[in-house]
């Protein structure tokens, strides 16, 4: 039986219990809430739409103007005329693929390592990576500066990648550690028991299991990696990212292309999580809905 | 005489502070449908894990086939598995379930195919190859379990409690079932339950499990007939135990001195040697009991005591007693619903008869605990 029609008996129960039809007790305190989460998500949602609008803003000059002058697509068209800007994008984009993979795959492996095993340090290990979620950007920053520079490492590109892992490890480790808690070891003992060594195993069963928690920490890490500005502007050197390019153009004013930049990643990245979601859902949706219809066919 | 195909010798599994299995040596033969039977905690499961190789022993050996298998990890192990909570892989279909161990083997596309589709069939899951195992109800994956473990041909399948999911009735046809296939393919099945009624009804010979030792082992009828320990007897299937002592012996009888007064007869070669001059159990079935008016002399050469009817039940198949025996314990009777004689009345003095063939001498056991009896 399904979840709502359970419920459905209990209310039917409820409303037999009390003979006379009772007044139905709608007050409007109960719109509040509602009311009050619409007025939020406005809030949240209307930077976005602000960035996607003004990628569409018919400016005259290249810097921006934020009075609405009409439609236009010139600055889709003219996306990559800016060659500074352009680099700045490739950078960001080249870092973020590139810390994201490397973070993924540690992180991944750490999640594994305190779900799956008791060991001394394994208190610790947690505190660490709450440690460097909790710590303030600036802080770690400035701290990998002195870090580099004591290593006499130039600052560039690399640097850069250094950072971005390190500060990705534990948001990747956190959100694959949810998906692994819930896993059921006896699917790991099947594959064994069918034949598989604990390298097929991880590659055939684990992996695949645990491959939507993996692909929402990365895509949390791309997030975290393409946009950020604090501890890369600490240890970029010379080379130049999207935030940063950014923020030296702010103080002259935006061109618009920053705007469909900012919407193209944006789309990309919601995207991406959108088709996690559903691939999840498909996963087990239909599933549970056939399930109930199925039942016992056969049998 | 049957090659002998799984042994354990002298098995002994120590967890943290508990040991799960006590020097337990068990064979058993090929093509046999085994059961091991015991309360929550006897150590059941862990024996199961052992030959399976997801345990190892702290002390002793197994052998498979003849075989010292006790450090090869599962993928080594000529055996499969079907677990209690299935272990399908969500991600893959029925089929992928089912070929994963060719898989592993590295068995040819059409073979695999073939004999993919065979098991499917075997199982009676035609067709439902491309279903996921979400998209099935607990019976469905149950036969797939099956099915993908039995692909394989392996020497032994290893069944872990796997009808503890599904309802009375599908666990009834499903007992059938796995009976069935058992003959079919001829494999050595072990199969690991709490639940008496399934082991009976499958088994060619079944272990009776208590504090990781085997309490009893045999064939079903033979541990029903003539159990060994109180804990059996009351363990598998109902049984009726008075106290007593073991008395005098003539012309192949033991007379057993009740604790509460009279004394019945038990043949002598009913009664373990090692329970003379010791404190005993005399039990009886309930279904070999009959009832009947406490007037008049008893047969000669039956068992009797008499008591007080306290309970009638009417069950439809049969009538169950309850009956207040001597040293007032209570006694129960099943009778079968012919529906000839006027039921007894609660309240009327009866006299309960049986045949002393029918009656075992136990040794005492301790009472089932309740973490015994979760499970």
């Amino acid at each position: 039986m399904s979840e709502s029609a359970v419920r459905a008996e209990e209310v039917a129960g409820a409303v037999a219990t009390s003979i006379l039809p009772r007044k139905p007790q709608r007050r409007w305190t109960r719109f509040i809430l509602p009311t009050y989460t619409g007025a939020v998500m406005v809030y949240l949602v209307s930077p976005i739409l602000v960035m996607i609008l003004y990628g569409f803003n018919k400016t005259g000059g290249l810097k921006v103007s934020f009075k609405w002058q009409g439609f236009t697509l010139a600055w889709y068209r003219g996306l990559f005329d800016i060659p500074n800007l352009t680099q700045a994008l490739k950078n960001s984009l080249f870092i973020a693929t590139v810390s994201t993979l490397i973070a993924t795959a540690i992180g991944t492996l750490v999640a594994l390592a305190l779900v799956r095993y008791r060991f001394r340090g394994r208190q610790v290990a947690d505190m660490i990576m709450f440690m460097n979620i909790a710590a303030p950007e600036i802080v770690l920053g400035a701290a990998l500066l002195s870090f580099f520079v004591t290593l006499g490492l130039p600052r560039g590109v690399l640097t850069i990648i250094i950072a971005h892992v390190m500060f990705n490890i534990a948001y990747v480790a956190v959100t694959v550690r949810a998906r692994l808690s819930g896993f059921d070891t006896s699917l790991e003992e099947a594959a064994q028991d069918l034949g598989a060594d604990p390298w097929t195993t991880f590659w055939k069963v684990t992996l695949p299991l645990i491959f939507p928690g993996i692909l929402a920490g990365a895509l949390l890490a791309f997030a975290l990696s393409i946009d950020d500005f604090v501890i890369t502007s600490f240890n970029a050197g010379p080379v130049s990212t999207f935030p940063l390019w950014v923020y030296a153009a702010a103080r002259v004013g935006v061109p618009p292309q920053v705007f469909v930049m900012g919407t193209l990643i944006f789309t990309f990245g919601v995207s991406l999580a959108a088709i996690n979601l559903l691939l999840q859902r498909r996963r087990v949706r239909p599933a549970l809905a056939e399930a109930s219809g199925a039942a016992d066919d056969v049998s | 005489m049957p090659d002998i195909d799984v042994r354990l010798e002298r098995v002994t599994k120590q967890f943290a502070d508990t040991v799960a299995v006590d020097d337990l040596s068990l064979d058993i033969e090929e093509g046999e449908f085994f059961s091991m039977l015991g309360p929550s905690g006897c150590g059941k499961t862990t024996t199961l894990r052992m030959i399976g190789g997801f345990e190892e022993p702290s002390i002793g050996t197994v052998y498979l086939g003849g075989r010292d298998v006790t450090d090869l990890p599962p993928y080594k192990r000529d055996v499969n598995t079907v677990f209690q909570s299935y272990a399908l892989f969500p991600h893959l279909d029925v089929f992928e379930n089912v070929a994963f161990g060719l898989r592993r083997k590295k068995v040819p596309k059409d073979e695999i195919t073939a004999r993919v589709n065979e098991a499917l069939h075997l199982v009676e899951m035609t067709g439902f190859g491309k279903r996921k195992p979400s998209q099935m109800s607990g019976g469905q994956q149950q036969r797939v379990a099956l099915a993908r473990a039995l692909v394989n041909h392996p020497k032994v399948l290893l069944l872990d409690e796997p009808l503890g999911a599904l309802d009375l009735k599908l666990r009834k046809q499903m007992q059938l079932e796995l009976k069935r296939i058992q003959q079919e393919v001829g494999i050595t099945f072990i199969y690991v339950t709490h639940d008496q009624e399934e082991a009976m009804t499958m088994s060619d010979r079944l272990a009776v499990m208590r504090y990781g030792k085997i309490e009893q082992i045999g064939p079903p009828e033979d541990v029903y007939e003539t159990p060994a320990t109180e804990f059996v007897a009351s363990f598998l299937g109902a049984s009726n135990l008075l106290d007593g002592e073991l008395g005098r012996q003539t012309d192949g009888n033991t007379a057993v001195q009740l604790a509460a007064g009279s004394s019945v007869t038990v043949p002598t070669d009913r009664v373990p040697h090692d329970l003379y001059d010791t404190q005993v159990k005399v039990g009886v079935r309930p279904e070999k009991i009959t009832i009947e008016a406490d007037r008049g002399d008893p047969a000669p050469g039956f068992n009797h005591v008499t008591g007080l009817m306290r309970m009638a039940t009417y069950i439809g198949v049969s009538h169950q007693y309850k009956v207040e025996g001597p040293g007032a314990k209570e006694l129960t009777v099943y009778v079968q619903n012919l529906g000839a004689a006027p039921a007894p009345s609660p309240g009327e003095k009866v006299r309960l008869v049986w045949h002393p063939e029918h009656t075992f001498v136990v040794k005492p056991s301790a009472p089932l605990t309740q973490e015994e009896e979760v499970e």
